[in-house]
């Protein structure tokens, strides 16, 4: 008998006084008995319209279906027929717009919990003692990997599986790309992605890092040289975009990635790290992604007063509910319809304040939201000792710009068709890199279809 | 891991290590980086390359101890490894169609000038060094400058070796002596650069000043390292770090590298003195 209560089981989370002053996970995953109820709010519906939410398609509601029989080993493998880093995925995914938006539960009251039911399945098996993996049989073609991000970690993953001898090209000294430099450890703890990591390792895919492709070595040297037969370019949408407003380049302004960068890879926010990161009293975040609020709750954490400042309204913040939610949470103040205009300096070249300008929304754009346009005189200010800039990143150009052939579009990101691959032959590449930033799931079935790609090329050459 | 084959004192503050970096040394180029980090949990510092000797796979850095991650790197010896040494990043010193060329160097920053001028000199440009630094003591790679140059013009501040004065007096000279540089190549501190190009400014000649900001990851994801050059925002690690040094905003460069002062002398002393305890 199905479980009819129209709520979802609430997931456990540290309670927002004491987190916003620690960097351990907010949400802390559901327990057996949670997982097995809400589990049993799933209707199992024939047509599986969650499945179609996925972007990897995962068999939703088969998964479920052994969650609720207690069957937690059976619900991971159907998990991972589809999904290669399901423990990342069911914190970091949008279930709200994906599987979730389409829950036949959620026509009237909540949708099934698909996101925090695939976390508790990873979770339990990822805290199990794990058998040794049995390395696939080789099959003697070796294939180079750009990046070690999602894209790239779901590439060599499904190419190692299938005997490919693969090797992953990191620029960083830590493998995992945004998941390690970007996303927080209160929302993503590291010790996951790298448990993902270590899976490939034990496949046997081989992890280069601190080589810079494009500069310590360049695609065509890894293809003629090298001996790979084809290459995955997975580099992700890392270049940080500024608003080019007065003040941009003050003491105390960072872009997104650099605060984060300095926060989560470099670990600024342990009291013994050699890496200084300066928060101030107050910090005032521009923009309103995912980026953004991870930046506002790391800030909040520095011990800082924290303000986001939007330039269009609530509902249009792209960031997702429930780390708007989790930002509120924590008393961090949202300035909707503001944007800013000019960052006032202190006779030391530090920030001092922040200019900003009201908005009002107008028709839609071409991206089809509301546009803000400028209130006439309507100016204010907000006193700050930090800025950070999150309104976006663009592909990191290192790579097209050494690489004969490599085709892009006038932003930056790669020409690629809908199998991954590009302009010159025997190169594929997929994620942030072709799309412009977008999500950890939509770069990791990027990976999952060129390596699937990549594998008939190299079996019909 | 990136063993340190050599290790030398050039001065009571300046240290020359070359470091078993086979990719790099095969790549790098004058006027590239590099950045390491010494340990697990080191910080990431950028230093441009010194010199490289593709045959051996080694990389020479010269850095001057300033804070932690220097301190900990000088007590650092042959034999020991480095955690992670990854590059060359940024773009090479561009040489082409060069026939004379005033290399404008000051303190540490003669070691990135060095290999500049020994490049030119190879290629067969005549190049004139004008070095700088605060006293006979802190005099670095003369030999090598020599070698390297067809005039080699010595100065301090203190007079106690060379001439007495500033590397733009001895540049003005040269320049109203009726030398005729097609391009002036300057690298020290700042301040130093930014007087260097008011200079050559008023002469007319192209002049590019290498740029040695806060960075961290040096591939143009953190932004960290940004200026302004022409009214535009530029990353130095994917941009530079060589730029018109006529266009480059000097007093925003030198405010930004001043951001973490306070907390490198801190971190520097802390180095320190953890460093003395080992010794009791």
């Amino acid at each position: 008998m199905a479980n009819m209560s129209l709520k979802k089981n609430e997931m456990p989370v540290q309670n927002s006084e004491i987190r916003s002053k620690n960097f351990g996970e907010v949400a802390l995953g559901y327990t057996e008995e949670q997982a097995i109820d809400e589990a049993k709010r799933c209707l199992q519906c024939k047509n599986k319209p969650c499945t179609k939410g996925c972007p990897v398609q995962i068999d939703i509601p088969a998964f479920i279906a052994e969650v609720a029989e207690g069957n937690f080993e059976e619900a991971y493998k159907i998990i991972t027929k589809s999904s290669s880093l399901p423990a990342v995925c069911g914190r970091v995914c949008p279930q709200e717009t994906q599987c979730e938006a389409k829950c036949v539960r959620g026509i009237k009251g909540e949708p099934v919990a698909i996101g925090r039911l695939e976390r508790y399945v990873a979770d339990r098996h990822n805290a199990k003692e794990q058998a040794e993996v049995e390395k696939p049989v080789a099959n003697g073609h070796k294939v180079a990997v750009i990046g070690s991000g999602p894209s790239g970690l779901a590439c060599a993953g499904d190419l190692a599986k299938k005997g490919y001898d693969v090797t992953i090209f990191e620029a960083l000294h830590i493998a995992g790309g945004v998941l390690s430099y970007g996303i927080p450890e209160f929302r993503l703890p590291k010790s996951i992605v790298q448990k993902e990591i270590d899976g490939l390792k034990e496949l046997g895919v081989k992890i280069e890092t601190n080589t810079v492709v494009g500069k310590t070595v360049s695609v065509d040297e890894l293809m003629d040289e090298y001996g790979f037969e084809s290459v995955f370019i997975g580099s992700g949408a890392g270049l940080p975009r500024f608003m080019n407003i007065k003040g941009e380049n003050l003491n105390g302004v960072y872009s997104a990635n650099e605060f984060l960068t300095r926060i989560n890879l470099m670990k600024a926010y342990k009291s013994d790290s050699s890496t200084p990161v300066q928060t101030g009293k107050r910090a005032v975040i521009v923009g309103g992604g995912n980026v953004a609020m991870d930046a506002a709750r790391c800030a909040r954490r520095m011990g800082a007063e924290v303000y986001i400042v939007y330039r269009r309204t609530e509902n249009e913040l792209p960031a997702r509910a429930e780390e708007i939610e989790h930002a509120k949470e924590e008393g961090i103040i949202f300035k909707f319809l503001t944007n800013p205009v000019e960052i006032k300096a202190d006779e030391k070249g530090w920030v001092k304040s922040i200019v900003c300008q009201e908005q009002r929304l107008s028709e839609p754009d071409a991206s089809g939201r509301a546009r803000p346009v400028p209130v006439p005189d309507a100016f204010f200010e907000i006193e700050a000792d930090s800025v950070i800039m999150s309104i976006g990143t663009s592909p990191n150009p290192l790579i097209k710009s050494t690489t004969e052939g490599l085709e892009t579009q006038k932003w930056g990101g790669i020409i690629a068709d809908e199998k991954g691959l590009t302009s010159k032959d025997g190169v594929y590449a997929g994620g942030d890199a072709v799309t412009g930033a977008a999500t950890v799931i939509l770069a990791m079935g990027a990976g999952k279809t060129s390596a699937q790609a990549i594998d008939e090329y190299i079996q019909n050459k | 891991m990136f063993e340190i084959l050599e290790k030398r004192s050039l001065n009571p503050t300046v240290t020359l290590m070359k470091i078993y970096a086979p990719k790099v040394a095969s790549k790098g180029e004058p006027g590239q980086f590099i950045i390491l980090r010494t340990d697990e949990e080191g910080e990431r510092i950028p230093l441009t390359i010194a010199d490289f000797d593709r045959e051996n796979g080694s990389v020479t850095i010269i850095f001057q101890i300033v804070g932690a991650t220097t301190e900990k790197l000088n007590h650092m010896n042959t034999g020991d490894c480095l955690k992670d040494f990854v590059g060359p990043l940024g773009r090479a010193t561009e040489t082409e169609g060069l026939k004379k060329v005033a290399v404008v160097g000051g303190g540490v920053g003669c070691a990135i000038a060095y290999p500049v001028a020994k490049k030119l000199h190879e290629t067969g440009v005549e190049v004139h060094s004008v070095v700088g630094f605060r006293n006979k003591d802190l005099v670095i790679l003369e030999d090598e400058f020599r070698n390297a140059s067809d005039k080699y013009v010595l100065m301090s501040d203190d007079g106690s070796v060379g001439e007495k004065g500033l590397v733009t007096d001895a540049l003005k000279k040269l320049i109203e002596s009726g030398e005729k540089y097609d391009r002036v190549i300057t690298i020290g501190p700042l301040i130093m650069m930014k007087f260097v190009c008011q200079l050559t400014k008023n002469y007319n000649i192209p002049t590019v000043a290498s740029m040695n900001p806060i960075m961290i990851d040096g591939t143009g994801m953190c932004g960290g390292c940004r200026l302004t050059v022409g009214g535009e925002i530029k990353f130095a690690c994917v941009d530079g770090p060589e730029f018109d040094g006529h266009l480059i905003d000097f007093d925003e460069a030198m405010a930004r590298g001043a951001m973490y002062k306070p907390f490198e002398r801190k971190s520097h002393e802390a180095t320190c003195n953890l460093f003395s305890q080992e010794v009791k």
